[in-house]
């Protein structure tokens, strides 16, 4: 019985898990980075789509999670736990941290690598290897990653889709 | 910053009062430009989620000619002209009588069109927010825009980063342009303004409704 994939859908600022039998997507990834933590044995893996590099840098009054790098990977480790995933099994490919505009306040304009730099140092403060990633540049990305294979298919607009 | 402010009906009402009269400056001097009848009005002002920003904008991975300018002063935010291909094609082939430029071929995109896209943004921008400015007596400085075609998401994204810092929703004044000289009516594009959350205060406040 051929099933159809379910694609999962991921939003700004958000995460959510997928299973062997469908996928999970983020769209429109800009200085965002999109990060995917994958178990291969289980077939299991959870995207998190994080906006700022640091938490500390939240001034509103709720904080949420998904949107910084060094609390929405924390969160993604946590939420595949509670799917019986062991945290010594994940392994990570990551995208995005583009430059779109090369203005704007200092800080901003850097966004994109710094969201890069922090995703990677969280994910070896959690020991969590980073297998593969597509990072930089000055393009928008589009994400979809199968836990059935492990493979991550990374769109541009002017580069067409490759798989890492 | 935001929690001391709560953002009534009455607030998005005077918000849309001064997104409309910005659409009115903007949209004579398009008109102007293209010597075509552009209408510009605001049919939303809201606080939305980033991901219905998206797809105010057209949908989060859908492709358009983005124009971004930061604005500054006694208002900050960010600021976006967003056009579908199709009608970025038509406004600058218009603008400078080359009827085979192209934004989906970039390889062959001549600066012109791309210099004229830059200018039309600062027109734009330039008769909106200095309507804003008299309106409101706050002094308003936009930076140069700068011009990206890729996805929706990955453009508006980066004008949200401010917001960000502060809240996972935003206010939105959303100006619909539409050319009233051709038959299909669908939008041609969309003008965003998009205040930082610590200029709401300072906005309303010029207004007299806090």
């Amino acid at each position: 019985m051929a099933a159809v994939k379910t694609v999962v859908r991921v939003g700004i600022a958000d995460m959510n898990l997928v299973r062997e039998s469908d996928t999970i997507r983020t769209s429109g990834l800009g200085s965002c980075v999109g990060v995917v933590l994958y178990d291969e044995r289980k077939k299991i893996a959870g995207m998190v789509h994080v906006m700022l590099p640091d938490s500390s840098l939240g001034k509103g009054a709720a904080l949420n999670a998904a949107k910084f790098a060094d609390t929405g990977i924390y969160a993604l480790m946590e939420l595949l736990k509670t799917e019986g995933v062991r945290p010594m099994s994940l392994k990570a490919k990551i995208a995005g941290g583009s430059q779109m505009f090369q203005f704007g306040s200092s800080d901003t304009v850097r966004i994109g690598p710094r969201n890069v730099e922090a995703v990677k140092n969280e994910l070896n403060r959690l020991s969590i290897p980073l297998i593969a990633e597509d990072t930089g540049g000055s393009s928008g990305r589009t994400i979809e990653f199968d836990p059935a294979s492990g493979v991550l298919s990374v769109r541009t607009v002017n580069e067409g889709t490759k798989e890492i | 910053m935001t929690t001391d402010l709560t953002i009534t009906d009455m607030h998005l009402d005077v918000l849309k009062e001064i997104g409309n009269i910005g659409a009115a400056h903007a949209a004579t001097s398009l008109s102007e430009l293209l010597q075509r009848t552009i209408d510009m009005h605001v049919p939303k002002v809201a606080l939305v989620s980033f991901d219905d920003m998206f797809e105010l904008a057209g949908g989060s991975e859908s492709v358009v000619v983005g124009i971004f300018l930061r604005i500054e002063g006694d208002l900050s935010g960010s600021m976006f002209f967003v056009l579908p291909i199709d009608s970025a094609n038509r406004f600058i082939r218009r603008l400078v009588g080359d009827p085979s430029f192209d934004f989906s071929a970039p390889e062959t995109m001549a600066d012109i069109g791309l210099s004229a896209m830059q200018e039309l943004g600062n027109i734009l921008s330039g008769s909106y927010l200095s309507a804003l400015s008299d309106f409101t007596g706050l002094k308003i400085y936009p930076t140069v825009p700068s011009l990206s075609v890729d996805m929706v998401g990955a453009i508006v994204s980066f004008g949200l980063i401010e917001v960000s810092h502060y809240s996972d929703e935003v206010i939105v004044i959303d100006t619909k342009i539409v050319e009233e000289d051709i038959s299909d009516k669908s939008v041609d594009g969309h003008f965003f303004l998009l205040p930082d959350p610590p200029s709401y205060a300072a906005i309303f406040k010029s207004l007299g409704v806090m």
